[in-house]
């Protein structure tokens, strides 16, 4: 008796084809993203972007500058890309928190000028001393803290002879004097330790173990240059974030009614009157574009009640935004519900396409903790393209005109769905 | 036995005229050169069993169906065209409602999708809720409805452009018999008010009651038309029928019914007679063959007798 129960349930689950791809396929793709994401594979680790700045140009600055790009896990770079084929000048102090503000990369280091003078110091801090300063994005709130530590290590890696020498110094001045012997052989190590440091730079190798990590000889100065007066920093991203993402749940489903429609005859009532396909098809996307606007205002006006977010003054761009995300979702919708015959297929397949496109276009995590291949896919989805356009608008205060891109690629995609949509919908049209 | 009879008339614009129509779904021919016309203000009734062809010919007389061949014209107009939409009205089998909705919201929202605004449509809705007896119950969502006020609203939406033609899918599918009493009054009333109608059943008592001409449809094909009494005179003059029911019908008794020219059908047989002495020579030959008698009756033919007659099956089918 059991036996045919079973049997009867798996007949049941291989003719339902929605079910078989929630059971089976959802499950696969949701291991292989997060593993590609977090399974620590060598070539897809995330490299942090790193602008760095070099005011001082000392002996040890150089060094510094050398052993950070020397770092794997770092992208460094000193200059923007060459525009239309023409080298561009090395970042400045400004240019430099400009790009940190546009987003080109989460941080950038300025090493000033007098860094070499004093470029180590352990103990407690010395307000005459040099200060790196560390611009970031606390948006993102991996990186600064990577660069902070690496930072540290690659003082020590890069520069061991300085490291050296400063500790002595600190022994001389705490430990009551080195005799005459001990400076001696003091200075002698630490002849050996730049001579191998030399041989070192001209083969490229690293002179300390590469996990050496010990204290924080170099000074950094810390700043916020995005988000520094928002009171929480990550509401804006999660309100759009998860917003876009129910807002494709909503859509699908309102969409649905379509299905609804033809199921119970409706459809075909609605058909016979004045209604064409195509009215029929633009009243339903008009519904479905209103619902989901709708849905993002509740969302936003929440996060500005409750989470203090920033609404007021981002009115316009949110308005423009929120249209353009809502026009692709509702078109998006329409196609799902098109592409389906049943409202019971309808259900497992937005659920499958709409949790993939949410865990690759950064509704679930911030794209920037994925490697790069999956960011770049990650662009084929409405979710990043929407997320991207209300950072740049809450985030960081960008005018209405930068969001060109964003809104061009959403409103683009919708009129593609709609038109794929509408296309399929020929079917119902007449038998 | 009449072959797709056309009744003719002299007049162009008739509310509804059919030709040669044909349409096929892959190898099933659902409709098969049906040839009909529907004179103003008459009630034409399509009678047959599940799956004859009625549902198509209806759908492909609003437009949702686009026939392989043949045409059909509204007044003078293509079945698709604008005019020929505006000019019927079409209650479909399922219940084609929007469940959420109330009644008024659901006739607000057909009648709109006819092109009804502001007073015209507010008093349509107003007309269709008291020809549907919903008046009441205006403001309550359809899914709260009894199973005939569902009904009865799914013809008043077919109906809140006020057709001249109107066109009536079964109705009655699935309706107790008092809620089938109130729609046959409320067809009546169209009717009286002279609206045109084809109205498809398969319920002979529904097509005896409402309808002036009925065409009885099987496989895709008209097999007869005219009154019901010219149907009935058509197949069996002025013959009755006899129905005689068996103690045990076995394959003895149904070679026997074969052999005297009746049917036999769960076990009740059908003789056509000329006279009514015939049923004494009937008693006596059933006897004589040993067949036990359980019951017999006579009784003038009617649309199923003319339908068996005509197909060899019952109407139900």
């Amino acid at each position: 008796m059991i036996r045919a129960i079973v049997r009867t349930a798996f007949i049941g689950l291989r003719r339902d084809r929605g079910a078989l791809a929630l059971s089976f396929i959802l499950p696969i793709a949701f291991f292989t993203i997060f593993a590609v994401i977090f399974g620590g594979r060598r070539d897809t680790t995330p490299k942090v972007s790193l602008l760095l700045v070099d005011e001082d140009h000392s002996t040890a600055s150089q060094r510094l500058v050398r052993g950070l790009e020397h770092e794997g896990s770092l992208k460094v770079k000193t200059k923007p890309a060459p525009k239309q084929g023409v080298e561009q000048a090395d970042y400045t102090a400004a240019t430099a928190e400009a790009a940190v503000k546009a987003g080109d990369a989460p941080v950038a280091l300025i090493i000033p000028h007098g860094f070499g003078e004093n470029p180590i110091s352990f103990g407690a801090p010395d307000r005459q001393r040099a200060t790196i300063q560390l611009l970031k994005d606390s948006s993102d709130m991996v990186a600064p803290q990577v660069i902070t530590g690496l930072l540290q290590k690659v003082a020590m890696t890069a520069m061991p002879d300085i490291m050296a020498q400063q500790g002595s110094k600190y022994m001389d001045e705490y430990a009551g004097g080195f005799t005459p012997e001990q400076r001696q052989r003091i200075e002698a190590g630490l002849a050996q330790l730049r001579e191998r440091e030399s041989t070192a730079n001209a083969s490229g190798e690293s002179v300390a173990p590469a996990d050496s990590n010990a204290g924080m000889p170099i000074a950094v100065s810390a700043r916020d240059v995005v988000g520094e007066n928002k009171n929480n920093p990550m509401v804006s991203f999660y309100a759009a974030a998860i917003g876009v993402m129910f807002l494709l749940f909503t859509s699908s489903g309102a969409a649905g009614s379509l299905l609804d429609e033809a199921e119970s005859g409706t459809l075909d009532r609605v058909l016979s009157s004045r209604v064409t396909m195509g009215t029929l098809l633009a009243g339903k996307l008009c519904y479905s574009w209103l619902l989901a606007f709708s849905q993002l205002v509740l969302m936003f006006l929440w996060a500005w009640l409750v989470f203090k977010l920033d609404f007021i003054p981002h009115i316009p761009g949110f308005v423009v935004m929120g249209l353009s995300t809502a026009f692709a979702v509702g078109a998006f919708g329409m196609l799902l519900a098109s592409i389906c015959r049943t409202r019971g297929q309808l259900g497992p397949l937005s659920t499958l396409v709409i949790l993939i496109m949410s865990s690759i276009g950064g509704s679930m995590f911030p794209r920037f903790l994925m490697p790069e291949a999956m960011q770049k896919a990650g662009l084929l989805t409405i979710n990043a393209w929407a997320i991207d356009g209300f950072t740049k608008v809450f985030w960081r205060d960008e005018p209405i005109s930068h969001l060109w891109p964003q809104v061009l690629v959403l409103l683009g995609a919708g009129v593609v769905f709609f038109a794929i949509a509408r296309r399929l919908a020929r079917r119902w049209e007449y038998s | 036995m009449a072959s797709s009879p056309v009744v003719s008339n002299p007049i162009s614009l008739l509310p509804l005229q059919i030709d040669g129509l044909v349409k096929r779904f892959g190898d099933l021919t659902a409709v098969n050169g049906i040839t009909l016309e529907l004179n103003a203000g008459e009630c034409l009734g399509l009678l047959g069993p599940n799956g004859a062809g009625k549902s198509t010919l209806i759908r492909s007389i609003v437009g949702r169906v686009i026939p392989d061949g043949g045409t059909v014209t509204v007044f003078g107009d293509r079945a698709d065209s604008a005019g020929a939409r505006a000019a019927l009205g079409w209650v479909p089998q399922e219940l084609a409602l929007y469940p959420k909705l109330t009644c008024r919201e659901n006739l607000g929202a057909f009648g709109q999708y006819y092109g009804l605004r502001g007073a015209a449509l507010q008093q349509a809705i107003e007309w269709c809720l008291g020809w549907a007896a919903l008046t009441d119950r205006a403001h309550e969502p359809v899914q709260n409805l009894s199973g005939g006020m569902k009904r009865r609203l799914n013809m008043a939406a077919g109906l809140i452009h006020r057709p001249k033609v109107i066109l009536m899918d079964e109705p009655t599918v699935g309706v107790d018999p008092q809620s089938r009493n109130r729609i046959f009054e409320m067809i009546e009333t169209l009717h009286a008010e002279g609206v045109s109608m084809i109205y498809t059943t398969h319920y002979m008592e529904e097509a005896e009651r409402l309808c002036n001409r009925i065409a009885i449809v099987d496989h895709g094909r008209i097999i007869a038309l005219g009154t019901r009494d010219e149907l009935v005179r058509n197949s069996f003059a002025s013959r009755s029928e006899v129905l005689a029911r068996f103690a045990n019908a076995d394959d003895g008794v149904a070679a026997w019914v074969e052999q005297r020219g009746g049917i036999l059908e769960d076990g009740a047989a059908r003789f056509t007679i000329v006279h009514a002495t015939e049923v004494a020579d009937l008693l006596d030959a059933a006897s004589r063959a040993g067949h036990e008698l359980a019951d017999i009756s006579l009784r003038k033919p009617n649309l199923e007798s003319v339908f068996l007659k005509l197909t060899g099956r019952e109407l139900r089918d």
